[in-house]
């Protein structure tokens, strides 16, 4: 068919918070903006994500945690992705989540970390950027 | 001008019996320029609409307020939710902040505790104490409430699913510090219906779990008959993105919902109906939260009355507990949150509200430390002790502008619950993702708000300024993990295994049949049987929920 | 990865190649040929189809979920192709359904995409038709393509399934009198899912008389307790296999395939008339219908000089 590509992106929420408003908003907003996203819903293992992610064959997979269980849960999607041979897929998050501990997750192959008040139009932005790549 | 005879009724009938058990904090209460200031502002001329719409506070349709004497007698309760890592630290907490004044516990768990998982279950990985207090047994609670006397403090507990679990360990702590069930105050959450479209941390479907609340208001009002069984609450649905509207309407909705259920199980309304509680969401928004909060109280009375035929008074008030917005919070410029919790507790305050919960400056982005923590206990006390709002009743009634939002927001509330009625009730609009989707839109619609500059959040979409401002963080180290489940090890190798089974069993047994599961839940927790032990069984036999 | 580990991954049943190739597939790709070519024709001809379509909020992704876990326990491999239109605005869709099929995430032997309409009417059969003979050709036994039936192109869609279920529940209103208009001559099956509601029975009366008149049979669910899940998979697999005895099986497949054949071409030939109509400067004051004829003979021309 030959047209353009259509992005294909992942929202998931690892772990156990059910604070699902960002995570659904910015699910919107990337459809608003021409994506396709797969959203996993909350409550899902880091393992469960990075499976959803390689079957749907996304070109970003965006992560949201607010209970402070980031470092655990966002490493280990990025992991799983490793272990599955599937570590070009792109990894970002966001969440309540301190400065010194997006430098650790950037450390440990977190793409970007989005803290509250982001605008939407730059988180949109980095999900384009690295789909285009 | 001549006193209005209803007024007079009220003050003879209602008033003076409140009055000969509280008295007022003060003889007289005064502007500070020295002017006196009344107990409650009247209109010149009461007529049947002023009577009907709003009354006098502590009479139905308790418009402006449920007592007679609101903060004239005592200041609503402040009570900061707080807790994080083990028992141990959160018991420090919690003793910290009542030598700082506070007048009530709030107990925060981790989500696997809420969730029902014990410390070590896999899906905890990364979540033990991280956003409240890891409970995996009574040796844990107990160490929670070490040193505080059960009869002197009320507590509430954030728990839903397992909130019998959590209820059952602190009948368990009251009875090993020789408080009497009867004697415990306090509120569980217990509002499965608000986690299946906002919160999330259901364990088992709807119908186990109403049924499971039903039995917590039997036993309760024969146990505990101190201690609220519910708190139905509207403040986790507005963080979700609801607009005030539907905060009102989806929560008194879940409230018919828990009514309807219990009266079919044959309980009376007059008795559980007076142990039922409400939690709402402060915004910034002043005006529209105090109309909220008035139509709210009007609404529950009607219902109560007029759908659910309650006749004792207490069952027709609504009882409420209010927590300042954290969702309005802002990562940047940190101070400004000082300012917009403020705002808000007023709102609450001004509203009405029975208890409150002030939010730290520093929630955005982190656990409160016990400085923010401080600050946001004392903003309650300065407007309990320096604004003079609280020295008079509904202040803000007879506004134009207050009264007929009031009568907006009960109007659009009433609507939008005849609709869920029409969709089959509660139950059947969460399952046709109706609630779920209407408050998704507005929350959609409140971020594209911001997105364009329709709605201004300081230092956020305008007045912005470049600060790098090092906050101090509350972490809570992977090794508070590891403690945990070391000591759950411990516990599970020193208790009495076999009974714990037969327990275990006997519940299980329970569970399948019809029986109050209370009794057995207590007697499983006595011998320290977990909280993944315990919802495990009930899992076994109920099966889980998936959104 | 190259097209080579593509297609020998396939055969491995790698979830990544399959993701990749449907990928491929999705985007036109041009070693898209090579990739088709490849598949196992004899599991393509074999493997089972099956439709799960209705309105919204009858239940369709628990009771595929459902479908899944009941497959899994025979041992069955399973391919589910979930179907979200696109926003016809922005272009943009939002997969939702696996939500309700994660906790089968982590099982190699279940293998799920989501695909959005995309806003092509044949298109999306065409690429459907591809990504089930991948599935296919992966082990995937039996495939179930799960769509929203509203819209002409979803409705289109089931018509690649051998055998298709219709979907409903009490309390959806005015979605059944839709359903009645453009589903029910597409189904084989009629669903009354959520049956545990008081309402289940008299929707189920009322779908009985229309099923009678077709000789379809009406089952009963509450998918969300798995109840009658059993029940419904064999009923289909029943009626796959009397298909097959009869010979309309494969009838059904060969015009679904001409259909596909159709699609592919008038895939394949739009961007190039997009272009060609796209540097017209002149002739746009000329009657459309004109100018589309004269494009036309200019193709056919090419062809016969």
């Amino acid at each position: 068919m030959g047209g353009k590509k259509v992005y294909r992106v992942l929202i998931g929420k690892p772990g156990l918070d059910g604070h699902d408003r960002g995570a659904k908003c910015i699910a919107r907003a990337l459809r608003d903006s021409g994506f396709e996203v797969v959203y996993t819903g909350i409550r899902r293992t880091p393992e469960e994500i990075a499976m959803a992610a390689i079957q749907e064959d996304v070109d970003v997979v965006g992560l949201s945690s607010l209970s402070g269980a980031h470092m655990e849960l966002f490493t280990e999607v990025v992991e799983a992705l490793k272990k599955h041979n599937a570590e070009d897929i792109p990894v970002i998050g966001g969440g309540i989540i301190p400065e010194e501990d997006i430098e650790e997750l950037k450390k440990r192959g977190v793409k970007k970390v989005f803290t509250p008040g982001t605008p939407m139009e730059e988180i949109i932005k980095t999900f384009r950027e690295l789909c285009e790549k | 001008m001549s006193v209005d005879p209803r007024y007079k009724e009220w003050e003879d009938k209602v008033l003076s019996k409140v009055l000969a058990r509280f008295p007022e904090r003060k003889k007289e209460f005064k502007t500070s320029g020295g002017l006196e200031l009344p107990r409650l502002a009247i209109p010149d001329e009461i007529d049947d609409n002023y009577m009907e719409k709003l009354g006098f506070p502590g009479q139905y349709p308790y418009t402006r307020g449920v007592q007679p004497t609101m903060y004239r007698s005592r200041f609503w309760t402040m009570r900061q939710y707080a807790g994080f890592a083990t028992a141990k630290e959160t018991n420090e907490r919690y003793r910290y902040l009542l030598e700082q004044g506070q007048t009530g516990l709030s107990v925060a768990f981790d989500l696997p505790t809420q969730i029902g998982y014990d410390s070590d279950h896999p899906m905890s990985k990364g979540e033990v104490g991280k956003v409240g207090v890891a409970i995996d047994s009574l040796a844990d609670m107990e160490i929670l409430f070490d040193q505080i006397p059960l009869d002197k403090v009320s507590t509430s507990m954030t728990i839903n699913s397992p909130a019998a679990v959590l209820l059952a360990m602190y009948v368990a702590v009251g009875e090993k510090q020789g408080v009497p069930r009867e004697k415990l105050r306090g509120t569980i959450q217990n509002d499965i219906l608000k986690e299946y479209v906002a919160r999330g941390t259901y364990i088992f479907p709807p119908r186990p779990s109403l049924r499971i609340i039903t039995n917590i208001f039997e036993w309760c009002s024969k146990n505990t008959p101190l201690f609220n069984t519910i708190s139905i609450s509207g403040y986790h649905i507005r963080e979700a993105g609801s607009t005030a509207v539907q905060e009102v309407a989806f929560t008194l909705a879940n409230g018919c919902t828990y009514v309807q259920t219990a009266i079919d199980a044959g309980l009376d309304v007059d008795v559980f109906g007076k142990r039922l509680s409400f939690f709402f969401n402060a915004t910034t928004d002043i005006i529209e939260e105090v109309a909220k909060f008035r139509a709210a109280r009007r609404m529950w009375a009607k219902i109560m009355k007029n759908r659910f035929g309650a006749k004792d008074k207490k069952a027709c008030m609504l009882r409420f507990h209010t927590q300042t917005a954290g969702h309005t919070l802002t990562a940047q410029q940190i101070d400004n949150n000082v300012v917009r919790v403020a705002l808000q507790a007023l709102a609450a305050v001004l509203g009405g509200t029975q208890s409150l919960h002030t939010n730290s400056k520093d929630e955005a982005l982190t656990l409160p430390t016990e400085d923010s923590v401080r600050t946001a206990l004392r903003t309650q006390q300065i407007i309990a002790y320096e604004s003079g709002v609280a020295n008079s009743i509904d202040v803000l009634g007879g506004s134009y502008l207050v009264e007929q939002l009031t009568d907006k927001i009960e109007e659009e509330a009433t609507n939008l619950m005849e609709k869920i009625d029409e969709m089959g009730g509660v139950i059947a609009a969460i399952e046709a993702g109706f609630i779920q989707r209407q408050i998704e839109d507005s929350a959609y619609e409140y971020q594209r708000q911001i997105e364009t500059k329709d709605r201004i959040i300081v230092g956020v979409n305008e007045f912005q300024s470049k600060e790098s401002v090092k906050v101090p963080i509350l972490k809570i180290d992977k090794e508070v993990e590891n403690r945990q489940v070391k000591r759950l090890k411990e516990i599970k190798n020193n208790r009495d295994n076999t009974k714990v089974e037969k327990t275990l069993k006997a519940l299980e047994d329970a569970a399948k049949g019809n029986e109050n599961l209370m009794d057995y839940i207590v007697e499983a927790v006595k011998e320290y049987a977990t909280i993944g032990e315990i919802c495990g069984v009930l899992r076994g036999v109920f099966g889980e929920y998936r959104d | 990865m190259d097209i080579k580990s593509i297609i020998q991954g396939i055969k491995d049943k790698s979830p990544r190649a399959i993701a990749r190739a449907i990928t491929l597939v999705e985007n036109g790709d041009i070693w898209v040929d090579e990739l088709l070519e490849s598949l196992d024709k004899k599991s393509i001809d074999e493997t089972m189809i099956f439709g799960i379509t209705g309105p919204p909020g009858a239940g369709k992704s628990t009771l595929t979920g459902k479908i899944v876990g009941y497959l899994r326990s025979l041992g069955k491999r399973v391919g589910v192709i979930a179907i979200d239109p696109s926003s016809p605005i922005s272009g943009g869709a939002i997969h939702g359904d696996r939500i309700r099929m994660m906790e089968h995430s982590l099982d190699g032997d279940v293998v799920i995409r989501s695909m959005a309409t995309r806003g092509r009417l044949g298109g999306l059969c065409a690429s459907a038709g591809a990504v089930c003979r991948i599935l296919a050709s992966s082990g995937c036994n039996p495939i179930i393509i799960e769509t929203v039936g509203v819209g002409q192109s979803e409705i289109d869609i089931i018509k690649i399934a051998d055998v298709t279920a219709l979907v409903s529940a009490p309390g959806l209103g005015d979605d059944i009198q839709a359903l009645k208009a453009g589903l029910m001559e597409v189904a084989d099956i009629m669903v009354v899912n959520k049956a545990d509601k008081p309402e289940a029975q008299m929707l189920a009366v009322e779908l009985s008389e229309i099923a009678r008149d077709k000789g379809t049979e009406v089952i009963l669910t509450i998918a969300y307790e798995g109840k009658g899940v059993d029940k419904l998979y064999h009923a289909m697999e029943e009626i796959y296999k009397k298909q097959v005895e009869l010979g309309t099986k494969q009838r059904k497949r060969w015009e679904s395939r001409k259909k596909e054949i159709v699609d592919w071409v008038i895939e394949m030939i739009r961007p190039e008339i997009e272009k060609q109509v796209d540097s017209m400067d002149r002739d746009l004051d000329k009657d459309p219908r004109v100018v589309a004829n004269s494009i036309v003979m200019g193709l056919k021309k090419e062809r016969n000089p």
